[in-house]
């Protein structure tokens, strides 16, 4: 066998290796031999880093010399829910400087939660002579100056997503900087942007890019251009509308009902904000071969939502409010059987009474008559044990399963008592679940029958559950495939994390905010494991100006390579083999 | 929520700072998260966003905590704010994302930045019907700092002034108070208090606008 793998020429291997795609297949071929780990890491074209501060650029373009596609991510996921202070990181500019002089040919970008410059996109913009592909997923820190750049320089751009990304946009003309020649969009996401991008010049790009098949606009679009620009691009594939709000007008409902007809391959549908219920029957005709439906922005009521979706037999992926409403389920469930895939966002996440009628039912139906349901978030206002037993026992399939009951700590409202059953049973019942997110009243129980049975979990969320330590300890413990752990305001102290300080190093990360877990345990951690960066973020200055044993506000935990960081504002510190000494 | 919850919360003893039972019925009104805010002699983690809120809203040992005796209770920043059809929020909580809540109804949350505070704080423009509520609220999310009135009047507590200003959409930094508060509201795009020296250079406030601004 040995002499086999001697004797076949390297281009031969490189060859075999450009079938295997996976980064874990990737891995393990490096992992044969020697001659295996140098071939194939000369021909490793696509790289994803989980966290950017697990690896510093220089260590990656090392390894692999010849990337033509990165991905990064940066902030942790409760960045999302402003559990992370403003300035704690996540700054892409020293990748993108070091792949600058590295990889000349690097064709694709996709950053998720990173602090991203008009300075960066300008480097990237000068830098790759043959860009494709820009993906910012929920970035900030960047405005429209810098996509004029990529739009002006970036001859072979084929894709830009700024995909929930948070950009200054004093103008609109920046899409004026993509020159007449410029035909090769593929795919264009404009839909965070606040303010009006210029029209003409939207139309005319839409128009002289045949190979369009991805437009999502943003609000400030008007439904009145949205028929022109739809019949510029009737081959879309995936369309967000922007405002579908109009006086009814029968000329205007004819224009846009027209232009819908006339694109025969839209199978995905977004945006759709303050839409005017008159105009929905312009999308009718194309119902029946949608496969994904956004309407998380559209304040339509569950009659108009019936209507809708009851003629959506195709549909794999629905994103809604709640006003779709337990009604609006069941019709989902009755005429939907495709269904993979269902998000349900509260209309009024902060009001004290419930302002629809969407309980636990509406999942129940779903589950009972979507079988292919494996996808869930669901906000609502209430549950029992009983219907995540049921849900449980319908999806055993379930993949990721995400429950938010608004009220914190809320109990089964018929019994009671805690739902630590009713995610047991979903933990018991789908073998396969990657990610779960848990809310309502749950005690250590929960957190035992997750460490027993949640064995492919992969990312867990808490909040305001648990009693104790034990809690902690069942999911350190019990969760093998555990990669990323994020708890908010729970009582869990220094006992779990110390008596699993090796499990941290097979993670990704564990966020702690609100928790108990003392500054002592943190220094006491960041000598026992230099693979780890155990950061303590605290507004209230340096945590040695309080006791030993005052907990820590919030805590961030990664594994890495790099050692501490050296962009960490004021209020974030590293424990170190040397916080002992620095902090006594 | 039950009322069995209600009346258990008073019995169930605090097994020290743990037990959140006891600040259950005070959830329809938690504060922001005020960390600068040293409640109870000590900053536990714990505690924060819950038991803060207790001594926060209550004057009176919680015999009935309805919404009616909060309505009614003194002075306090959420009374001060819209009538409660909406909570006043925990820090994230429930898991929506800013731009899901701004593209809702009643919804416009612009950053907040204070001269010597480490973190930037959130606010929903929505939530207020005037500045002096909206000064109201920043006081008590960034307590240590005395915030100028924007109509001079001030309350020296630490003897740190701040004077409230905000970036407008033409990106100008302007004072609070200018302009009519639905007028703000729509122009605001960051609010920051900054240090009283700083704020020199700023346009000065054009008495003849006072009255217009309230409300």
């Amino acid at each position: 066998m040995l002499r086999m793998a001697r004797s076949l020429p390297e281009e031969v291997l490189e060859h075999v290796f450009s079938f295997i795609h996976s980064d874990k297949d990737r891995n393990a071929i490096s992992m044969v031999c020697k001659s295996w780990y140098e071939i194939e890491r000369w021909c490793r074209r696509r790289i994803f880093v989980g966290n950017c501060y697990a690896v510093n650029p220089s260590m990656v373009i090392r390894r692999f010399p010849e990337v033509r596609s990165v991905e990064l991510k940066g902030k942790p996921h409760f960045a999302d829910f402003n559990l992370v202070p403003d300035g704690w990181g996540g700054y892409v500019y020293p990748w993108i400087a070091a792949m600058a002089n590295a990889y000349p040919w690097l064709e694709e970008i996709s950053l998720k939660r990173m602090v991203v410059t008009d300075e960066t996109l300008e480097l990237i913009a000068k830098s790759f002579k043959n860009f494709k592909v820009l993906v910012l997923s929920s970035c900030e820190g960047f405005s429209t100056d810098g996509l004029a750049a990529i739009a002006a320089n970036c001859r072979n751009l084929r894709q830009l997503d700024l995909r929930e990304s948070e950009v200054d946009d004093p103008s609109g003309h920046w899409l004026s900087h993509f020159p007449d020649s410029f035909t090769s969009l593929v795919s264009l996401n404009i839909s965070c942007l606040g303010s009006e991008v210029n029209f003409s010049a939207l139309e005319h790009l839409v128009g002289r890019c045949p190979n369009l098949r991805t437009l999502r606009l943003n609000r400030a679009v008007p439904l009145d251009r949205l028929a022109n620009i739809l019949r510029r691009a009737p081959q879309l594939v995936e369309l967000g509308a922007g405002t579908y709000s109009a006086e009814l007008r029968p000329d205007v409902f004819s224009s846009i009902a027209g232009a819908f007809s006339g694109c025969k391959e839209l199978k995905s549908l977004s945006g759709f904000w303050d839409v005017v219920p008159g105009y929905l029957p312009a999308i009718y005709p194309i119902c029946s071969s949608l496969t994904s439906l956004n309407l998380s922005y559209a304040t339509i009521q569950s009659p108009d939502l019936v209507k809708l979706v009851s003629q959506c037999q195709s549909l794999q992926r629905l994103w809604v409010l709640d006003y779709i409403e337990d009604i609006g389920l069941e019709a989902l469930a009755a005429f939907c059987k495709d269904l993979q895939e269902l998000r349900v966002f509260p209309s009024e996440p902060f009001a004290l009474e419930p302002n629809v009628s969407l309980t636990e039912q509406g999942l129940v139906s779903v589950s009972e008559g979507c079988l292919k349901l494996h996808s869930v978030l669901y906000f609502c206002r209430q549950m029992t044990n009983d219907a995540l037993v049921t849900i449980a026992r319908n999806c055993p399939k379930m993949t990721r399963f995400r429950l938010c009951i608004i009220e914190p700590r809320t109990s089964d409202y018929i019994t009671l008592q805690p739902l630590d059953d009713g995610f047991g049973a979903i933990v018991e019942h789908c073998k396969d679940l990657r990610r779960l997110s848990l809310s309502g009243l749950l005690t250590d129980r929960v957190f035992e029958y997750i460490g027993t049975h949640a064995k492919k979990l992969e990312m867990l969320s808490v909040a305001f559950a648990g009693d104790s330590d034990l809690g902690l300890h069942h999911v350190l413990y019990g969760c093998e495939n555990l990669r990323k752990l994020e708890i908010r305001d729970c009582p869990f102290g220094d006992k779990a994390l110390l008596a699993n300080a090796a499990k941290l190093e097979t993670m990704r990360s564990l966020w702690m905010s609100s928790c108990s877990v003392s500054f002592g345990a943190c220094k006491l951690l960041g000598q026992k494991m230099p693979r780890l960066n155990i950061e303590v973020i605290d507004e209230r200055g340096p945590p040695d100006s309080r006791p030993e044993s005052c907990p820590v506000e919030k805590l961030y935990i990664y594994r890495t390579l790099a050692g501490p960081r050296f962009d960490m504002p004021g209020f974030v510190w590293t424990m170190d083999e040397d916080s002992a000494l620095r902090f006594s | 929520m039950s009322p069995e919850i209600g009346t258990h919360q008073l019995e169930s003893d605090t097994a020290g700072d743990m037990n959140f039972k006891e600040t259950e019925l005070t959830l329809a009104l938690p504060g922001e998260s005020r960390t600068l805010k040293e409640m109870n002699g000590g900053t536990i983690g714990t505690k924060r966003g819950f038991l803060e809120t207790v001594d926060l809203n209550l004057g009176s040992p919680r015999a009935d905590c309805s919404d009616k005796d909060r309505n009614e209770s003194e002075n306090d920043v959420l009374t001060a704010a819209k009538p409660p059809a909406a909570k006043a929020q925990v820090v994230g909580w429930p898991p929506v994302r800013d731009y899901r809540k701004n593209a809702m109804k009643s919804c416009k949350y612009v950053k907040v930045a204070v001269d010597g505070a480490p973190y930037l704080r959130k606010v929903n423009l929505e939530m207020y019907n005037s500045y002096e509520q909206l000064l109201s609220a920043l006081e008590d999310m960034f307590s240590c700092f005395t915030i100028r009135n924007y109509l001079n009047e001030r309350k020296m507590v630490n003897g740190v002034e701040n004077v409230p200003t905000y970036e407008d959409k033409d990106g100008d930094w302007m004072m609070l108070g200018d302009v009519p508060w639905k007028m703000f509201v729509e122009s605001c795009k960051r609010l920051r208090l900054m240090k009283s020296s700083e704020a020199n250079g700023l346009a000065p406030r054009t008495p003849s606008k006072c009255s217009s601004t309230s409300g």
